[in-house]
């Protein structure tokens, strides 16, 4: 049974012009997978290139960082949602 | 190629160089909402940085969820965030470009002894390699109304 992934505004562009998409997976990892699938170009936003999800991407599962569960193992259950949530960061010295 | 102009309300400029006064030393952020090229409102979130406030900042997964909120409230979109670079000029930096996220604008004031000075605006690449800078204008609410009150003269509109 496909989850709800709620996409962030700057990614939407990426998927459809959506807020939200489905995917199926039984965890996050499989569910992410699913979605960058099917919207390929979410991916060079999403992970680095040797497919690490960067640091500054938030996935959550309901209102649960992934980082204080089972990170990409991190099991989903029908009616669960996930969300990207971007950390925005920056700074004036390299 | 040349991007479109980022049109921001003076109001909300004004708001971002005084947030950046207030917070030298150390860098302030916001949100930007609007719509499309037009920035109506910069609303200011705490630097939540534990790598040094003065030359880096953090925006928390809590305060962007409130950003994209309240952006729904007030009828406009999360079209970009603010930061200031405390005496350093007002052009990202390879820590900028390595966190950034497409499609929003990334407006940079440099604030040199306290004062706010240059204000750009930048945009990230579509293969993220770089920044491209975005020409700013700036509008007053007084000159969209005049400018209004001009086209339903022209067109004779009520």
């Amino acid at each position: 049974m496909a989850n709800k992934i709620l996409i962030p505004t700057p990614l939407r562009a990426y998927a459809g012009k959506q807020d939200v998409v489905e995917a199926e997976g039984g965890t996050v990892g499989e569910l992410l997978a699913n979605m960058t699938a099917e919207y390929a170009d979410l991916r060079n936003h999403l992970y680095t290139e040797d497919g690490k999800l960067r640091n500054f991407v938030n996935i959550y599962v309901n209102d649960d960082d992934i980082r204080y569960l089972e990170k990409e193992q991190t099991p989903i259950k029908p009616g669960d949602t996930v969300s990207i949530i971007p950390s925005v960061a920056g700074g004036g010295r390299a | 190629m040349a991007l479109p102009t980022l049109v921001i309300r003076a109001d909300a400029e004004m708001g971002i160089r005084r947030h950046g006064r207030e917070a030298y030393p150390h860098e302030c952020c916001g949100a930007l909402f609007g719509r499309d090229q037009l920035v109506t409102e910069a609303f200011a979130l705490p630097n939540a940085t534990g790598e040094g406030a003065r030359r880096r900042f953090l925006v928390r997964p809590a305060d962007y969820r409130a950003a994209e909120r309240r952006a729904i409230e007030l009828g406009e979109e999360l079209v970009g965030f603010y930061h200031s670079h405390p005496d350093h000029p007002a052009r990202p930096s390879r820590y900028d470009l390595d966190h950034a996220w497409p499609v929003f604008a990334y407006v940079i004031v440099s604030v040199e002894g306290g004062n706010p000075v240059a204000l750009t605006s930048w945009r990230l690449r579509e293969d993220r390699s770089a920044f491209d800078e975005e020409p700013i204008a700036l509008e007053s609410h007084g000159e969209n109304e005049k400018q209004t009150e001009e086209r339903r003269e022209e067109t004779g509109e009520a």
